[in-house]
């Protein structure tokens, strides 16, 4: 016979072989764990790569900024900007749309495209059809998913209210555009297909349409290599600044590329804080099973130290035992990662409008999830492998001497009460072997923690939505005008039918400077008196808006590192542009966004204006919401409206797939994790026990009255991992919130009481499989057998 | 060193030099609440190709004795000599060498790995020996040759210790210790392990040393020493009396 493989390592597999369902449990275990981080970090490079390839061929833009009306000369002085390497000036407009058979209006963004169709920068790729003809004022290339979703085809036509005055406009082309990936509409919220709309029409048409003649509003540049972007941003500013224009801005702070930006910095965080905890249990199941693996083995580690193995060799078998149990869930995990990030990149092909969704693994998340996983098994198996090797031969030989049981601090605790002697067992077991019993204590919890913690997450989204629609924002329509109005335009909605009651907004960009730290955010008018847009302190009660300072979102508060007392500058970036430096007087929740408050009148002081409304906010009878939106739609200077019933409904129907997908995802995973960490727990008890019920088997104890004894312990360890398991989850919960949250989503740490309940279901019932299955074991204990055997 | 030379010339008195020498042996077990001494002080010489018994009463301190021989085990003091040089001041992996490369061990409870089948068993050792013999020969050499492929829980006592004895010698150990080979087993089976010992220490030249309890195995011997609360209380020249089948137990 060639023996290939040294005896050592045949012992190895057979024990491999023979402890295969615990070898199963921690590889499933590990499987999960693994699968987890190949996922999202394949979703990151898949996201990655989509966008890079997708940016790089049509041209996205480094640099972009508006204007109310610039000269298009300025366009030669831009590209003299140093670190400009390209200039692509456009016309950009909100406008609404009028379409057959919505009871509400729909809003689209009209971006000019150049004589050719071929801007130098965020270029339209077109899936079919053609770009406008110059000389067709009402000819249109549509964003994709618009067409798609209200089933237009060529030659469908559009109705758009274009400076008050309704144009249908004919689709000659469908494309996409880099700047539209992730396609937000005016509510802000989620990509709405039905609702929101990229028109890309010829300048010559915008120009007239808006009476832009030789003039731009929007410019977009591409740097040089090695360019500064903040010398850029500052050039622009200074040219555009005569022009009216709101403040330039880099990719960052791009709304498309910062909703990837943050997904990827989401799944980043998946993939940090997730894998970990499922490679802690597996370590924590493989030093139990090692440890009881080589109490068993004691008198053969003898052996082979008596014959001259050396402390090296005995060390590292047991290392590769550890390696090989999980060997088979890294390979798993690599399947099962390589397939769930394949799934989710589909998915991503919902929120992101890439043109090809482009799947890439990265060889680099095989590599870290494998070694990740085999450093944790690797520590999991050092104790056990080290006691292992330094166990002195002339001691493991002898046979080992009866376990000492005593009576334990937990049983004098309950000296008064009476146990059964089954009871008894259990408890001198578990105290008996408490770094044991720790383990699945831990390993059951760190389950539960596992459910909480991922689980909380849906909480979370009914919670945002709730502070969002039903109290912050707790209008029903927001109408935006294409420039700020007089107070009598507030007055026309009121009278407008359906409308129930009106609270004017004025909002303004602004940039808020602390110390080094600058953003650019909205600055909210907030009118103390109105019930529909409000604002919420850290403990979500209405609060007043303070007369005097302003109010920032939590979020715009820690990226500026400002706290109430602080003084901030504003810039106002449009009119007069006033400087001023004030008192910041409140922190206030919000759930989406980042925009710092003021008092209305405090904002009209401010800006040198009184009775001014950049839109308004309403509520409208539901009844009469058709009505409403064909009223509103025939108004001239309209930029936008959005329904806040539609949104939500968007919301719904393209968030459910996704939520019951990864709630079963999650429930599957953190069950696994409690059916094994408790199968491993029997088999260790079975194995180590064998012998004892075995013999109370002969004694005459029944089946149920032995099962009793292996399986109650199991029963009061998950108990007591319950209740650890759901703080272990609220701390999880907190981390997984604080570092997922960027600057779009702040996730609110809300944790259900239904969610304790369903996690801790999840792992009761999966205990309980587990229990039962080890339990048949019981049934076929071999009772000569295992009382002939030499322990 | 040719250790089969000597089955071909077997010549007993030119090979009676000192293999292995123990000066002044003691050892105490602390075992915290009381100290138990199980060596007061041995002097031995073991000689080369010798087939030395160790008879004594349960506790009388054979086993220790073996185990420091056998270097799994430390003096608490004194010295042991293999061919002239100290084991006892060697660190843990010289010790871990020397079984490695001279010694061979057989013990009461076979201790054979019972995930391996007795070829694998042997395998185990003469994959680390330097001049192994074939497991197949060296299981020949106890009469298993029918059971290589069979675990050990397919093997009756008898056949469990014989393949203990095929390990031990697979690596042609300088030194074979044995703690009561036969102590597990009925007298039949005990003879034939008996006879496997005996026939590798004429064929390999294999110096052995066997612990029993049982007066009657000593009748094989070369020499018997006898102990007797951790000191050696006689040593009794038979030079090779009985064939193992002649004995009575
Ligand atoms: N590991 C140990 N710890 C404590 N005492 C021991 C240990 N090994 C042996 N002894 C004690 O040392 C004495 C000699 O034991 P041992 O050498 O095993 O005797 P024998 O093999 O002759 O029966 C006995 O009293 C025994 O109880
Ligand atoms: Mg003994």
């Amino acid at each position: 016979m060639v023996s290939w493989i040294s005896a050592l390592d045949r012992k190895l597999l057979r024990d491999l072989f023979h402890m295969r369902g615990q070898g199963l449990a921690v590889g499933a275990i590990v499987a999960c764990g693994v699968a987890i981080m190949v996922m999202a970090l394949g979703a990151i490079s898949s996201l990655e790569l989509s966008r890079d390839t997708y940016y790089d061929r049509y041209r996205f833009a480094d640099v972009f900024s508006n204007a109310k009306r610039a000269p298009e000369r300025l366009a030669t002085e831009i590209a003299d900007i140093e670190g400009v390497r390209t200039v692509e000036t456009r016309i950009s407009r909100m406008v609404t749309l009028d379409i057959e058979g919505m009871r509400e209006p729909a809003n689209a963004q009209l971006v000019s495209l150049p004589e050719n169709g071929e801007p130098r920068l965020n270029g339209v790729l077109l899936y079919s059809g053609r770009f406008p003809d110059p000389s067709r004022p009402d000819e249109a290339v549509v964003s994709k998913a618009f067409v798609d979703a209200h089933g237009f085809t060529l030659g469908s036509n559009v109705r758009a209210i274009i400076n008050g005055r309704a144009r249908d406009l004919e689709i000659v082309g469908i494309g996409d555009s880099p700047e539209h990936v992730y396609m937000l509409g005016p509510s802000g919220l989620l990509p709405d297909e039905k609702r929101f709309a990229v028109f890309w029409l010829s300048r010559r048409a915008l120009e007239a349409a808006f009476d832009l003649d030789g003039a731009f509003n929007n410019v977009s540049v591409s740097l040089s290599p090695g360019a500064n972007p903040q010398g850029v941003i500052d050039g622009l500013d200074g040219l555009l600044e005569p022009y009216g224009t709101g403040g330039a801005y880099g990719a960052e702070d791009q709304l498309s590329n910062a909703f990837i930006e943050s997904e990827m910095q989401q799944l980043a965080a998946i993939a940090a804080i997730i894998p970990p905890i499922f490679l802690v249990v597996s370590a924590l199941l493989i030093n139990a099973i090692l440890a009881r693996l080589i109490a068993t083995e004691r008198q053969q580690i003898g052996l082979l130290k008596a014959f001259g193995f050396d402390q090296r060799e005995i060390a590292w078998h047991y290392v590769k035992m550890a390696l090989g149990m999980v060997l088979g869930g890294i390979l798993v995990g690599f399947v099962l990662g390589a397939a769930l990030a394949r799934l989710m990149t589909n998915l991503y092909t919902n929120s992101f409008r890439f043109p090809d969704m482009i799947f890439r693994l990265d060889p680099s998340a095989f590599v870290i999830g494998g070694g990740s996983a085999a450093i944790a098994a690797i520590i999991g198996a050092i104790a056990s492998a080290r006691s292992a090797a330094n166990l002195a031969p002339a001691e493991a030989m002898s046979p080992a001497p009866p376990t000492v049981y005593s009576k334990g601090a937990l049983q004098r605790a309950f000296a008064r009460i009476h146990f059964d002697e089954p009871t008894r067992m259990i408890l001198r077991h578990v105290t008996r072997w408490p770094i044991r019993a720790a383990v699945t204590v831990v390993g059951v919890a760190a389950a539960q923690a596992l459910l909480v913690g991922t689980l909380f997450a849906f909480d979370a989204i009914d919670e945002m939505l709730e502070q969002h629609f039903d109290r912050t924002d707790a209008y029903d329509a927001a109408i935006n005008f294409v420039e700020p109005m007089n107070y009598s335009a507030v007055r026309e909605i009121e009278r407008l039918p359906g409308v129930l009651s009106v609270q004017p907004n004025r909002d303004v960009s602004i940039r808020i400077r602390h110390g080094q730290l600058d953003e650019r955010v909205w600055l909210v008018g907030v009118d103390p008196t109105g019930r529909q847009r409000r604002l919420l302190d850290d403990n979500q009660r209405f609060m007043d808006m303070p007369e005097h300072g302003l109010a920032l979102s939590s979020q715009l508060a820690s990226m500026v590192v400002a706290g109430v007392g602080d003084r901030v500058t504003l810039e106002v970036l449009e009119g007069e542009r006033p400087v001023l430096d004030a008192p910041v007087t409140a922190i206030v929740n919000e759930a989406m966004g980042w925009p710092a408050f003021m008092d209305v009148d405090a904002l009209g002081d401010l800006l040198g204006e009184s009775d001014v409304v950049s839109g308004v906010y309403a509520m409208i009878d539901p009844d009469k919401e058709a009505e409403f939106s064909e009223a509103v739609l025939a108004r001239p200077g309209i930029a936008s409206v959005a329904l806040q019933r539609a949104s939500i409904e968007s919301f719904n129907e393209s968030m459910e797939e996704n939520i019951n997908i990864m709630m079963t995802i999650y429930a599957l995973i953190g069950g696994a994790i409690a059916a094994a960490v408790v199968y491993n727990a029997a088999r260790i008890g079975l194995t180590e026990r064998g012998r004892e019920l075995a013999s109370l088997r002969v004694l005459g104890f029944t089946e149920g009255e032995v099962s009793y004894i292996l399986i109650g312990e199991l029963g009061l360890l998950v108990f007591l991992a319950l209740p650890l398991g759901g703080l272990l989850g609220m701390g999880l919960a907190y981390l997984v919130a604080s570092s997922m949250a960027t600057e779009l989503f702040r996730i609110p740490v809300t944790i259900d009481p239904s969610t304790h309940g369903m996690a801790a279901a999840i792992v009761v019932v999966s205990s309980i499989a587990a229990a039962l299955f080890v339990r048949q074991r019981v049934k076929t204990l071999d009772l000569i057998a295992v009382l002939k055997t030499r322990e | 060193m040719n250790v089969l030379a000597r089955s071909q010339a077997p010549a007993p008195d030119t090979d009676t030099g000192v293999l292995l020498s123990a000066r002044g042996l003691t050892k105490v077990y602390d075992t915290g609440e009381v100290k138990v001494q199980a060596l007061r002080g041995v002097d031995l010489d073991v000689h080369r190709g010798e087939l030395l018994v160790m008879l004594g009463a349960s506790g009388s301190g054979k086993s220790t004795l073996l185990n420091i021989l056998g270097g799994l085990d430390r003096p608490t003091e004194g010295d042991v000599q293999f061919e002239g040089k100290s084991l006892t001041r060697r660190s843990d992996a010289g010790l871990t060498r020397y079984r490695r490369n001279h010694v061979g061990f057989i013990f009461q409870f076979y201790n054979l790995v019972p995930s391996l089948t007795a070829r694998e068993n042997v395998a185990l050792v003469t994959e680390i020996a330097r001049d192994p013999i074939p497991p197949e020969e060296a299981l020949d050499m106890v009469g298993l040759a029918a059971r290589l492929d069979h675990f050990p829980a397919e093997l009756s006592g008898g056949e469990q210790q014989r393949v203990a004895v095929a390990r031990a010698i697979a690596k042609r150990p300088a030194l074979l210790f044995c703690d009561e080979p036969t102590g597990a087993l009925d007298s039949k089976t005990g003879i034939q392990v008996l006879e496997a010992l005996d026939h590798v220490n004429r064929e390999l030249g294999a110096t052995t040393v066997v612990i029993t309890h049982n007066v009657g195995i000593a009748e094989m011997s070369d020499r018997i020493i006898r102990l007797s609360d951790g000191l050696i209380v006689d040593i009794d020249e038979v030079g090779r009396a009985k064939k193992p089948s002649e004995l009575s137990w």
